[in-house]
């Protein structure tokens, strides 16, 4: 039961500030709610008591992507402005790719509908044991450099972030004739 | 006896429990209590913090430091302060946005002391024993660099801006070393959990393991708290007072509680997880270098009460460091500041952890673990010394060209304008180092 009050809070808190992200006419304002957003996520983490991912989605999305936003937003837009136009007409795309993800869920859900037998409703699901939530972060490690299991998708997400890595460096690099000068 | 036995056996909670029962609110309750005890301890350590601070840079300046209120020592100095921040009006500027403003003091407060909860005091006292313990403490603590942009932000101050700036660029850069150097324990010890990190070190601590890391933590520590020399974000002689300028009264009294908590906790995961935390390795050592089995303090009586003190001694031992540190050196510049991170600790912590996971691989399991050590510290001073060999070569390169173009520039000054060709050398050694840089 308390499960689920906490999950009805998590999620409200979620798309609550998702809404507040995408309505919000203060770019600085709507980065915050994104932290929000971000932070029920992890909260939705820690209820599937997943704590490596939930502690992961702190670090990374909170601790650095957003701070990236945040400083994207600061460096570019005239950031004290209190309110902006929006400044490209692209909302009728947007409203087509949200609604085609939408879609989409809605069919996967769909397909596996209803999720658990209804008399499990509001019922305290079979806890997982203590051995594999210990365990847990150590199975993880083995799995992403296994060969049997995800070894080829981490190395190319590896492969991926080095030539962002790269292509950063070369974007920054100031232009030889500036430098000769 | 038996009595007098069980009495420092239990811990209180074990008690509560006995007297209590099972029933599963206890557990809330025990939890609830837990937690306010650990934050109470927090909260006011401050004050005695804050004091220790003043009085110890007092005598490094040869001065007598806060004296009058409270005795002879001025013990009560900071709690007379405290209460006057207590009442003094908590102020919010017209212009500023008013829930960053408000939110900011709190959330770096909330996130300096969610850190303690798994930092462990002595055996089997720790808030919770994750099994991400380490990984817990870097993403909570992630959490401050929001609070600091909401603060530089919402105060709409041009200072405070530039404040958040500088220490967002500061703390996301110095946390890449920071969790890399951490990195190395974890391989050591197999574990993130705090308590199995101490477990590793019964017998060595990881400062004489792997010295070079316990450094490269201790640098970034002192960066990611902001203290001298790292110290930016709030250099008054630069920025008035960086994020908090627009503070006063108790929000600005919550920066400085969260600043001296997190560096407390800081000296704390130093002692952790590079001194053995509330286990006495180097009695141990000395012991198992005669053959004599390790002392372990969480089955030995009073075992829990020598670890407590064990602890507070070496957690303050660090902290003394980090005060004797800020008593001692300037502050740096802000392109210093990211160059050393960004050019040479996290190339250097890169090599560092390849070398230690590769070298840790190789030695074959009967080596034992003084063994294990003593190749590990071997690689880590080889590691070391190649580092500062580098650095002096590269240093006599560019001094050598600085040289050469020194005395081109002077030799030309002399046809020049002979009156003044040898006036000042430091002119001409900036004459040089700009040609330098025009190349």
């Amino acid at each position: 039961m308390a499960e689920q009050i906490i999950f009805v809070i998590l999620a409200v808190l979620t798309i609550g500030s998702a809404l507040a992200v995408v309505t919000n006419r203060n770019l600085f304002r709507s980065a915050l709610a994104l932290m929000v957003t971000f932070l029920g996520v992890a909260g939705f983490y820690v209820l599937l008591e997943a704590g490596f991912l939930a502690a992961s989605q702190l670090l990374v999305y909170i601790g650095a992507i957003s701070i990236l936003i945040i400083f994207a937003i600061m460096m570019t837009r005239r950031m004290m402005q209190t309110s902006e136009a929006s400044f490209n007409a692209q909302w009728g795309l947007g409203l087509f790719a949200a609604m085609v993800v939408l879609v989409i869920l809605g069919f996967v859900i769909g397909n596996y509908w209803p999720l658990a037998p209804a008399d499990m409703f509001l019922q305290t699901r079979t806890p997982v044991s203590d051995a594999v939530i210990e365990n847990s972060v150590v199975e993880l490690g083995k799995a992403i450099v296994s060969p049997n299991a995800f070894v080829l998708p981490f190395e190319l997400a590896s492969i991926l972030l080095l030539a962002a890595l790269i292509g950063s460096i070369v974007v920054a690099w100031p232009p030889q004739e500036e430098n000769e000068a | 006896m038996e009595f007098l036995k069980s009495l420092v056996e239990l811990t209180l909670f074990d008690y509560l429990r006995q007297v209590w029962g099972n029933a599963a609110w206890v557990e809330v309750v025990l939890d609830i209590i837990g937690v306010v005890v650990v934050s109470t301890f927090c909260l006011l350590v401050v004050v005695f913090l804050i004091w220790l601070e003043r009085k110890v840079i007092a005598r490094i300046q040869d001065r007598i430091g806060p004296n009058r209120v409270g005795g002879k020592y001025g013990l009560l100095q900071t709690v007379a302060d405290v209460l006057k921040l207590l009442s003094k009006e908590s102020f919010t500027p017209a212009d500023a946005d008013k829930p960053a403003y408000n939110a900011a003091p709190f959330l770096i407060v909330i996130s300096a002391l969610l850190m303690w909860a798994v930092l462990p005091f002595a055996p089997g006292v720790v808030g919770v024993d994750l099994n991400i313990g380490l990984f817990y403490i870097l993403s909570v603590s992630s959490i401050s660099v929001v609070s600091l942009l909401l603060a530089g932000w919402g105060s709409n101050n041009k200072y405070a801006l530039l404040g958040a700036f500088r220490s967002v660029a500061q703390l996301v850069s110095y946390e890449v070393p920071m969790i890399l150097s951490l990195v190395v324990p974890i391989l050591l010890a197999r574990s993130m959990s705090t308590q199995d990190i101490i477990g590793a070190q019964l017998v060595a601590p990881f400062m004489f393991v792997v010295p070079l890391s316990a450094i490269i933590f201790f640098i970034s520590s002192l960066a990611e708290t902001g203290r001298t020399p790292f110290d930016l974000l709030e250099a008054e002689s630069e920025i008035v007072a960086g994020f908090h300028t627009e503070y006063s009264g108790m929000k600005f009294g919550m920066f400085f509680l969260a600043e001296f908590m997190s560096t407390l906790f800081m000296s704390g995961l130093f002692a952790v997880v590079y001194w053995g935390g509330w286990s006495l390795p180097i009695l141990n050592m000395i012991l198992s270098l005669f053959g004599v089995t390790p002392i372990d303090l969480s089955v030995i009586a009073f075992g829990r009460l020598i670890g407590l003190v064990v602890f507070f001694v070496k957690m303050f031992a660090v902290y003394f460091v980090y005060i004797w540190i800020r008593g001692t050196l300037p502050r740096v510049r802000v392109d210093q500041l990211l160059n050393f991170n960004w050019k040479f600790l996290v190339p250097l912590t890169l090599v560092l952890v390849l070398v230690v996971a590769v070298v840790d691989k190789l030695i074959p399991a009967e080596m034992g673990v003084l063994g294990r050590a003593a190749i590990h510290l071997m690689t880590n001073l080889l590691i070391g010394f190649g580092t500062i060999e580098v650095l002096r070569q590269s240093a006599r390169r560019k001094r050598l060209l600085v040289e050469e173009v020194e005395t081109a520039v002077s030799h030309h000054d002399d046809h020049g304008h002979g009156d003044h060709g040898h006036d000042d050398h430091g002119d001409h050694a900036m004459h040089g180092a700009d040609v330098v840089a025009a190349h």
